[in-house]
C-alpha cells in the first residue's frame, strides 16, 4: 500500500515530482513536438500579423505600431469573407461527398473475407506511392475539353459536345474527393471492422429490417469513424491550395488561393499572416467545442 | 379444444407429456436437419419435436453444435439439409426479422450505444407499439430481472451477470411464442442463477412460451426442463425427461455426462425373463440386474460386452459382508473420503484396481463404527438400481 503513492504526504511533492515521474518523458514527446512545430511557428505568424508591410527583407516592420489594422482590413474587404465562406462551402460539400463515396467502400472492405482485407487496405493506400501533385495533374488530362473523360463519353454517344469540367468548381470537388478519399475510408474502415456482427443479428432477431438496422446500429456505432474521417477531410480541404489552383477556374474562390496571392504576388506578409490566423481560429474553435462536448458525454457515461 | 385441455393438463401439471402422444402436433419440428461448414458437419441429421409450452434443453459439451441449432431456428444459418417447421410453417425462406422466435445470444449482443432501457425497448419499438405500452412492458421486465437501478446505464458499465440479465430481459419482453436461450445463466453467481432458474420456470408457466434452452450445465437442465436432449458431436444421443435421462440412460455417454456413475464392463452369462446375470471381472462379483425392455434389447448379443451403470447414491457401504449376498456385492479398500455435510463421498478401490464412488447420506450424527481410510468395505445394490448398457 505504501508504494501506491496515494498517501497524503506524498502528494505534497507536487508537480515537480510528477514531471520527473517515469511516464513524463513519454507524455512530453508529443507536447514538445507540438510546441516546436506548431505553437512556435503560429506565434511567429501571429506576431507578423500585427505588423505592417514594408519594402525590406523580411518584408514587414513594427515601426507603424503593433495593432490589429490587418484584421480590420479583413473585415472591410468582401474578398476575404467570401473566400472564407466559399472555402467552407467547397470543403463542406466535398466532405459530404467523400463520406457518401467512402462509406460503401469502407463497409465493403470491413465485410470482405478476412484474407482479402489486407490487400484491400493496401489498394486504398496505394495512390500515396505517387506524388500528390502528379495525381492532380493527371486529372487535368482526364477532365480537359479533349481529355479522356470527354473522349470516352463522346465515343459511347452520351454527349455530342465536350463538357466543360476543368477550371470549374466541379473539377475542384472531383479533385478534393479523389485526393482525400483514403483519409475518409481508413477511419471508417477501422470503426466498421471492429463492430460485432452479432449486433445486427440481434437487431434482426428483434424484428428490425436489415436496412433499418444499418441506420439504427451500424451508423451510430461507426460515428467515431465518421467524425474522424470528416475532420481529416474537411480541415485540410478548407486550406487547400494546389487543387483549386490547378483544377479550379476564375470563379473558384478559396482562402488558400487568396493567401497565396497575398503572400507571393502582393508580398504582404502581415496581411497574409492575419488571413492564416483567422483561418486557424475558424477551424480550431469548432474542434475544441466539439472535443469538450465529447469529453462531457464520456464523463456522463462514466 | 386444445385450450380447454390445457387448463387441466397444462405444462405445469404432473401428467403433461405431449411427446408421448402420437397425435400431438409439435410446435417446433426439425426434420433430418444437417448443417455443414465446409466439410465439417456441425449438426448431423437431427430430428426433433418440441411441443407448445415445453421447456426443452439441449445439453452437451462445448462444440457439439448446440448454438448452431439455435441459429438455424432463429434464421441466421440455413440448414444444409432437412427442414424446420415452426407452428406448422416451413420457415426455411423466412428471414430472421420475420420469424416468430426470439433468441438470447451467448455473447449477449447488447447494443453498446444504447442504455439498458433502450436495449430492452428496441424489439417492442420495431413492432410499432404505442409509447406508453412499450414503457410499461419494459418496466415490468426490468423489475422481473432486478435491473431497476441500472436502467439508464450503458452495457459497458455493467458486470457480466448484469449484461446477461439485460439480454434475457430483451428477449423476454417481446413475449415470443418460442424463446431460444443460449447458455442464459452461465455468468450468474450461484444464488442469482438459482433465483433466475426459478423465475424462468415461473415465466414459462405463466406465459406459456416454448423455451428451447442450450446449456452445458447438467444440473441446470435437470432442474428446469420438461425434456432434455443430450448431444454428442452434432447428434442427439437421447431425448427424455430428466428422470429418465438420469435413471435410465441409453448409453455410457449419457450416463457419464449426467451426474456421477460407476460403470463396470462385463458379459451376459444368463438371461431369464426377470433377471440378467452378468459376469464382470472389473466389479469382482457376479451381477444381477432387472431388465427393462430397453435392457432386454441390450442383452441380445451374448458375445458382446455390456456395461453395468450404478449411481453412487444407489450403493450401500458397510464393514460387514451381507450374509446372503451371492451377487451385487463388491469388496474393496477405502481410498478417500469426502465429507460434504449432508452426505459423504467414498472412493473405494476394488481388487481389479477399479475405483468406485459411493455416496451416503449422513443420517445420524455419529456412527458407532465410522468408515475410515484403508478400511475394507462391502458395497451392495439392488438388482433394479443398476442399468445395463450395450453402448
Ligand atoms: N460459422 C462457422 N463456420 C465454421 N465452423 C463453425 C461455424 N459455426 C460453428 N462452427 C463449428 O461448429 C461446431 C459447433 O459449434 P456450436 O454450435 O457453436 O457449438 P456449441 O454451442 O455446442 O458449443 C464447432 O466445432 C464450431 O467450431
Ligand atoms: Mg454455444
Amino acid at each position: 500500500m505504501a508504494s501506491s503513492g496515494t498517501k497524503p504526504e506524498k502528494t505534497g511533492q507536487g508537480l515537480f515530482a510528477r514531471i520527473l515521474g517515469s511516464r513524463a518523458p513519454v507524455i512530453a514527446v508529443p507536447y514538445l513536438w507540438l510546441l516546436l512545430f506548431f505553437l512556435a511557428p503560429f506565434l511567429i505568424v501571429l506576431v507578423i500579423s500585427l505588423g505592417d508591410i514594408a519594402l525590406a527583407i523580411p518584408p514587414f516592420t513594427f515601426k507603424g505600431g503593433i495593432d490589429l489594422e490587418n484584421y480590420a482590413l479583413l473585415t472591410q474587404d468582401a474578398l476575404y469573407w467570401r473566400s472564407y465562406f466559399s472555402s467552407m462551402q467547397i470543403a463542406g460539400l466535398s466532405t459530404i461527398i467523400t463520406l457518401l463515396v467512402g462509406y460503401p467502400i469502407a463497409y465493403g472492405m470491413a465485410r470482405a473475407p478476412v484474407q482479402w482485407r489486407a490487400a484491400l487496405l493496401m489498394l486504398v493506400i496505394l495512390p500515396f506511392w505517387t506524388s500528390f501533385l502528379i495525381r492532380v495533374y493527371a486529372w487535368i488530362g482526364i477532365l480537359k475539353k479533349e481529355g479522356l473523360l470527354n473522349l470516352a463519353l463522346e465515343s459511347i454517344g452520351m454527349i455530342d459536345a465536350p463538357l466543360t469540367i476543368l477550371n470549374t468548381n466541379v473539377a475542384v470537388y472531383i479533385g478534393i474527393v479523389y485526393s482525400y478519399l483514403p483519409f475518409m475510408v481508413l477511419p471508417l474502415y477501422a470503426s466498421l471492422e471492429k463492430m460485432d456482427r452479432s449486433l445486427l443479428e440481434a437487431a434482426s432477431d428483434l424484428g428490425c429490417h436489415p436496412l433499418k438496422a444499418f441506420w439504427l446500429i451500424t451508423v451510430p456505432l461507426s460515428l467515431p469513424g465518421i467524425i474522424a474521417g470528416c475532420f481529416l477531410v474537411f480541415i485540410p480541404a478548407v486550406g487547400e491550395f494546389v487543387i483549386p489552383d490547378l483544377l479550379g477556374g476564375s470563379e473558384t474562390l478559396m482562402i488558400g488561393k487568396t493567401l497565396w496571392v497575398e503572400f507571393f504576388s502582393n508580398r504582404d506578409w502581415p496581411l497574409s499572416s492575419a488571413v492564416a490566423v483567422i483561418l486557424l481560429l475558424v477551424l480550431v474553435i469548432p474542434i475544441v467545442l466539439f472535443q469538450r462536448h465529447q469529453a462531457r458525454l464520456a464523463e456522463r457515461d462514466g | 379444444m386444445a385450450s380447454s385441455e390445457k387448463a387441466t393438463k397444462g405444462p405445469a401439471s404432473a401428467g403433461w407429456a405431449p411427446w408421448e402422444d402420437p397425435a400431438a402436433v409439435p410446435h417446433v419440428r426439425l426434420d433430418g436437419v444437417t448443417k455443414r461448414f465446409g466439410d465439417f458437419t456441425a449438426v448431423d441429421n437431427l430430428t426433433l419435436n418440441i411441443f407448445e409450452g415445453e421447456f426443452f434443453s439441449l445439453l452437451g459439451p462445448s462444440g457439439c453444435g448446440k448454438t448452431t441449432i439455435l441459429r438455424m431456428l432463429a434464421g441466421f444459418e440455413a440448414p444444409s439439409e432437412g427442414s424446420i417447421l415452426i407452428a406448422g410453417q416451413d420457415v426455411s425462406r423466412v428471414p430472421p426479422h420475420r420469424r416468430p422466435v426470439n433468441m438470447m445470444f451467448q455473447s449477449y449482443a447488447l447494443f453498446p450505444h444504447m442504455t439498458v432501457e433502450k436495449n430492452i425497448a428496441f424489439g417492442l419499438e420495431q413492432d410499432g407499439l404505442p409509447k406508453d405500452e412499450v414503457a410499461q412492458r419494459v418496466d415490468d421486465v426490468i423489475n422481473l430481472v432486478h435491473l431497476g437501478q441500472f436502467r439508464s446505464r450503458k452495457p459497458h458499465q455493467l458486470s457480466g451477470g448484469q449484461k446477461q440479465r439485460v439480454a434475457l430481459a430483451r428477449s423476454l419482453v417481446k413475449r415470443p411464442k418460442t424463446l431460444l436461450l443460449d447458455e442464459p445463466l452461465g455468468a450468474l453467481d450461484k444464488k442469482l442463477r438459482e433465483e433466475t432458474q426459478f423465475e424462468l420456470v415461473n415465466i414459462q408457466e405463466q406465459v406459456g412460451i416454448t423455451f428451447i434452452i442450450v446449456t452445458h450445465d447438467q444440473e441446470e437442465a435437470m432442474t428446469m426442463s420438461h425434456r432434455i436432449a443430450v448431444m454428442d458431436h452434432g447428434r442427439i444421443v437421447q431425448t427424455s425427461t430428466p428422470t429418465d435421462i438420469y435413471e435410465a440412460p441409453g448409453s455410457r455417454y449419457v450416463a457419464e455426462f449426467i451426474g456421477d456413475v460407476n460403470v463396470f464392463e462385463g458379459k451376459v452369462a444368463e438371461t431369464t425373463p426377470d433377471m440378467l446375470r452378468i459376469e464382470s471381472p472389473e466389479a469382482g462379483c457376479p451381477i444381477e440386474a432387472t431388465p427393462t425392455p430397453a435392457q432386454e434389447d441390450a442383452s441380445h448379443d451374448p458375445s458382446g460386452s455390456v456395461w453395468v451403470a450404478v449411481r453412487p447414491e444407489k450403493l450401500s457401504i458397510s464393514h460387514d459382508k451381507p450374509k446372503d449376498a451371492k451377487a451385487n456385492c463388491m469388496t474393496g479398500e477405502v481410498w478417500d473420503i469426502g465429507y460434504l455435510g449432508s452426505h459423504s463421498i467414498f472412493h473405494v478401490k476394488l481388487a481389479s484396481g477399479k475405483m468406485v464412488t459411493v455416496a451416503q447420506t449422513n443420517r445420524t450424527r455419529a456412527q458407532a463404527r465410522a468408515i475410515s481410510w484403508e478400511d475394507t468395505v462391502h458395497m451392495t445394490w439392488r438388482p433394479g438400481d443398476a442399468v445395463v448398457l450395450s453402448a
